[in-house]
């Protein structure tokens, strides 16, 4: 909706000019910034991805010589694995948890304004946080090990967290504790968002519970579905918080995740060229998630 | 040269054009209603007079002043809106006295215009409260009264009762006809609903797809309709409009027409105007008003042609003082409105008075009413 | 959003809703069981911890670890406690906050009233922003603050959340301001207001939920950022969650958990203070923020 035509023609005062023109420039700070910090830095990182740059940029071409090395180095490979196992289980596992809370609670439950706020307030905390906590809550020595063994379950054993092949786990499930609760409440607005005649309809027409859910309900989901997995995955994509508290990567480079290589090779290793080939991937992988949606988004909104 | 003078405005937005050369003068005083159906185009006339939205080309004068390129608030114009757009987070005197606020008119002179604009509208014991706490009628008044203050020129209404109760709005309806020959200030009026139209204009602009399709008085666009779409638009019932063909028959004209037991029915045209002749044989549009078709005892008495018509009542609908009737005539439903008291029934053959002095004929090519 | 309860439809036995109560509670335990055990054991002599049962009460309650962790841990290499640490997150959030929200109103406000051609393409590009993965700015970032020698800095950092907090800010109000009465900015046009008359004396007084959705939403962020304090700010500059990581993960001396668990809910202590306060706010921005585009 327009509130005026921004271009009057050259007739007006100098004042109604300006007032014509103060909404760019009012704009024009942020696009300004968003074009340099956004798309050229972007622009830039794609740029050091095809140099030899190391400790420093530098601007000698090599081609596609880092994406290449990229895909030879071991860490990189364990990176993307434990990406791919890690964002399946995370978006999985909250879609299924947050989905049965928000169902439960949608059946007129006493308490639901105490029990909504404990499953959400774990998405106000720092990854850090999270990550202290569990670190020291699945620690053999102190944590859930040590009280079983206390509580005389002597054979009771978990160490995932020191594991290199299952150290990975420990990640899912401190990041599936800190954002199913916000699924939740996702897929909870979308239920409060049927219409309830709709359900009352189909209750007339015999349908069980189950095939309310089932036929009814779920399909009605659908745009809940679609934003828990647009958000999920790209939480998941971009974690790197949670890894360096509770596990710092290893043990070994066990729990490694395109961030925390990116990161290392980056800054600690002095490969830069690789650093950032390896975020220009993370983008792309991004993008391949987020625009389609975006533009559909946008697209509707017209 | 009017007051305000609208001359060959059209507007476009992108490669659509969604004003069409529109052309009028208003005279000082005038209460010119924009009438037509959602989406022709009225309110965009309306915020282009105002200055919310470009012209792309033509030009808008008031008194003798092109205000193309002047902004809204410097047009001396005043606009009271459908939602009425009152500032939530202000008090009633407030919003009222915004508008000389950022004129810079000093506090003691706005106070006094908004307990003069109060006193006006009755809206005193108001002032301190805030649109939120205010009825529908309520914040109307307020809404009134922020554009009285101004004492502007012309004032701008766009379908100021459309979110008004029925009993409200015609309420309202009379308040702003009173207030307008109070003042006697220009007004143009925005609305979809013919009955403002006419009740409250001087002169109405009917409009349509972007067009002006008409222009005039009340009496001239209910009496004289320009086209087939202004016909029907304008008064309700609607105007019936059935297909029948112009005969030359003992050397007067007639409308041919079908009854509902399928016989033609010829009604005598008195005072035909020169231009029927060119239609003599061929197909026109036969159009006649709810009122001009009675019972025999509720016919017109200064009407000079009156024909009998009789047809099989399809329905009766009684609406208090006036009983609604439909037949068939020429394939389509045709309504004439009786004296609740007339004895009609349904399913049983009738005498109607048709007055033939309110017929119209409109060619069905063009749709325009052959004159 | 419409979380008051409604009407449902759906009816089951007493057996199931008894199972269903058993479920939610469960859950209710397993979120707060994290939570539970770091305040029960930042409560605890270290002997208790690492002799004892977790999950246990203290037997000897005390404050000690945390105020060895506000005032006397070793962070890095200094022995200064976590405090500067938590002056430096406040000194970054709160301008941050502040200048990204602001600067989000008059965009959305621009973005919505004031419509011209290409507005979409803008706002589709501020949008895509926030969804980066912040990666792929580290170099050229690091760079700019070393030239505009910021970097290491309170200002290099509230330059950054600035920078990238204005895309979700602007989303904010923009959602919000398109569902805004546009006849209310023309009303005030015709009543002579300005392009900032309207801004501060009409948009800016109705935007007061929205405000709260967007500090809490930024605060939120910023407070609990940990990529960009890590790589943008060093030593003694750094934010809480940097200075956390660092006392948990340093590698000399003994582990001291209970310090490490006090210092953990410090560093949560001011967001979950804004979530307790404004929670309501907190779900409709975590939800604005993620779901509408
Ligand atoms: N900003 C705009 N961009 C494109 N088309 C518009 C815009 N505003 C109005 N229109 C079109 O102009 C026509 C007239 O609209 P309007 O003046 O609001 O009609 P109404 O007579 O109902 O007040 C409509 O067809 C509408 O779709
Ligand atoms: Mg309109």
């Amino acid at each position: 909706m327009a509130a005026t035509d921004p271009m009057l023609s050259g007739g007006a005062d100098f004042r109604t000019r300006l007032q014509n023109w103060l909404p760019k420039i009012v704009l024009a700070p942020s696009l300004a910034v968003m074009v340099i910090f956004v798309y050229g830095f972007i622009a830039f990182t794609v740029y050091l991805s095809f140099t030899d740059s190391r400790m420093l940029p530098s601007y000698g071409f090599v081609g596609f010589e880092n994406y290449s090395d990229l895909f030879q180095i071991r860490t990189w490979d364990t990176a993307v694995t434990n990406l791919a196992i890690f964002a399946s289980l995370y978006i999985v596992i909250c879609t299924i948890i947050g989905l049965m809370l928000a169902i439960l609670l949608d059946q007129k439950i006493r308490g639901e304004g105490f029990l909504r706020p404990i499953f959400l307030y774990p998405m106000a905390l720092s990854f850090i946080v999270t990550g202290t906590a569990w670190k020291w809550m699945l620690d053999p020595a102190i944590g859930l090990e040590n009280t079983m063994h206390l509580w005389g379950w002597e054979s009771f054993e978990f160490n995932w967290i020191k594991d290199g092949d299952m150290a990975i786990y420990t990640i899912v499930i401190a990041a599936v504790w800190q954002s199913s609760g916000f699924v939740m409440a996702m897929f909870l607005a979308g239920l409060r968002g049927i219409d309830n005649e709709i359900l009352k309809a189909a209750q007339m027409d015999g349908a069980s519970n189950f095939q309310l859910y089932r036929r009814i309900i779920l399909p009605q989901l659908r745009p809940a579905f679609l934003s828990a997995f647009v958000i999920l995955s790209h939480l998941a994509i971009k974690s790197y918080d949670l890894v360096i508290a509770l596990t710092g990567g290893g043990p070994g480079n066990a729990t490694a995740l395109p961030a925390t290589f990116m990161y290392s090779y980056t800054f600690t290793r002095n490969q830069m060229g690789i650093g950032a080939s390896s975020a220009v991937i993370m983008l792309m992988t991004i993008a391949a998630i987020m625009v389609p949606y975006l533009y559909a988004e946008l697209r509707e909104k017209k | 040269m009017g007051f305000l003078d609208i001359n060959n405005v059209t507007k476009s937005y992108g490669s659509v054009e969604v004003l069409h050369k529109v052309d009028i003068q208003v005279q000082e005083g005038e209460f010119l209603v924009l009438v037509g159906p959602s989406g022709c185009g009225k309110s965009t006339l309306l915020n282009m007079i105002a200055g919310l939205e470009g012209i792309t080309s033509g030009e808008i004068v008031i008194k003798d002043r092109v205000v193309n390129d002047v902004q809204p608030s410097k047009r001396n114009i005043a606009m009271v809106f459908q939602s009425y757009a009152l500032y939530p987070n202000m008090t009633v005197g407030q919003n009222i006295t915004f508008g000389l606020e950022m004129q810079g008119t000093p506090k003691a002179e706005r106070d006094a215009a908004m307990a003069d604009v109060a006193k006006l509208l009755q809206i005193e014991d108001l002032l301190k409260r805030k649109p939120g706490q205010l009825s529908g009628g309520q914040r109307q008044r307020v809404a009134m009264g922020r554009a009285l203050v101004r004492d502007p020129d012309v004032f701008l209404f766009d379908e100021p009762l459309s979110n008004l109760d029925a009993k409200l709005r015609v309420d309202m309806r009379t308040e702003i006809k009173k207030l307008h020959q109070k003042l006697g200030t220009t007004i143009v009026y925005v609305t979809h609903d013919q009955i403002e139209a006419m009740t409250l204009s001087t002169r109405i602009a009917v409009m349509y797809n972007g067009y002006v399709q008409q222009l005039g008085t009340p009496k001239e666009i209910y009496d004289n309709p320009a086209n087939l779409f202004v016909a029907t638009f304008m008064g309700s019932p609607a105007m019936n409009v059935l297909p029948s063909k112009l005969v030359e028959m003992n050397g007067a004209l007639h409308a041919q027409i079908q009854g509902a037991d399928g016989q033609d029915v010829h009604l005598r045209i008195e005072d035909a105007p020169e231009a029927y002749r060119a239609f003599v044989g061929k197909d026109v549009v036969f159009g006649i008003r709810p009122e001009a078709i009675t019972d025999p005892e509720g016919a017109d008495r200064n009407a000079r042609n009156i024909q009998a018509l009789s047809n099989l009542v399809s329905v009766t609908e009684p609406a208090g003082a006036d009983t609604f009737v439909s037949t068939t005539l020429s394939g389509k439903d045709c309504v004439a409105r009786m004296r609740a008291d007339a004895d009609v029934h349904p399913g049983r053959p009738f005498e109607f008075a048709v007055n033939m002095d309110k017929a119209v004929l409109f060619d069905p090519k063009t749709e325009n009413r052959i004159a | 959003m419409a979380m008051a309860s409604s009407d449902n439809a759906v009816r089951s036995s007493n057996f199931t809703r008894a199972l269903i109560y058993l479920v939610l509670i469960l859950f209710a335990l397993f979120y707060l069981l994290p939570f539970g055990i770091m305040l029960v054991n930042s409560l605890k002599p270290l002997e208790e911890i690492t002799g004892g049962n977790m999950i246990a009460l203290p037997q000897n309650w005390t404050i000690a670890p945390w105020l060895s962790a506000w005032s006397t841990a070793q962070i890095g290499v200094q022995p200064t406690g976590l405090r500067p640490y938590f002056i430096n997150s406040i000194v970054m959030a709160v301008p941050a906050v502040a200048i990204s929200t602001f600067v989000g109103a008059l965009n959305g406000y621009v973005l919505t009233k004031w419509h011209f051609r290409g507005a979409t393409w803008i706002f589709g590009l501020l949008l895509f922003s926030c969804f980066i993965p912040f990666q792929i700015v580290l170099i050229p970032m690091a760079r700019i603050l070393g030239i505009l020698n910021i970097s290491g800095t309170a200002y290099g950092l509230i330059l950054v959340h600035v920078v990238y907090g204005i895309g979700f800010s602007t989303l904010y109000f923009r959602n919000y301001y398109a569902v805004f009465p546009t006849e209310l900015v023309r009303a005030a046009q015709i009543d002579g207001a300005g392009f900032f008359q309207i801004f501060w004396r009409i948009m800016l007084p109705s935007s007061g939920p929205i405000i709260a959705v967007c500090c809490i939403w930024q605060f939120t962020n910023i407070w609990n950022d940990f990529l960009f304090g890590a790589s943008f700010a060093s030593g003694g500059s750094a934010p809480m969650t940097v200075a956390l990581n660092n006392l948990v993960n340093s590698s000399t001396g003994v582990r001291e958990y209970n310090v490490h668990f006090a210092g953990a809910i410090m560093a949560a202590g001011p967001t979950l203070l804004v979530y307790i306060v404004a929670g309501r706010y907190f779900v409709r921005g975590l939800m604005a923020g993620s779901v509408k585009g």
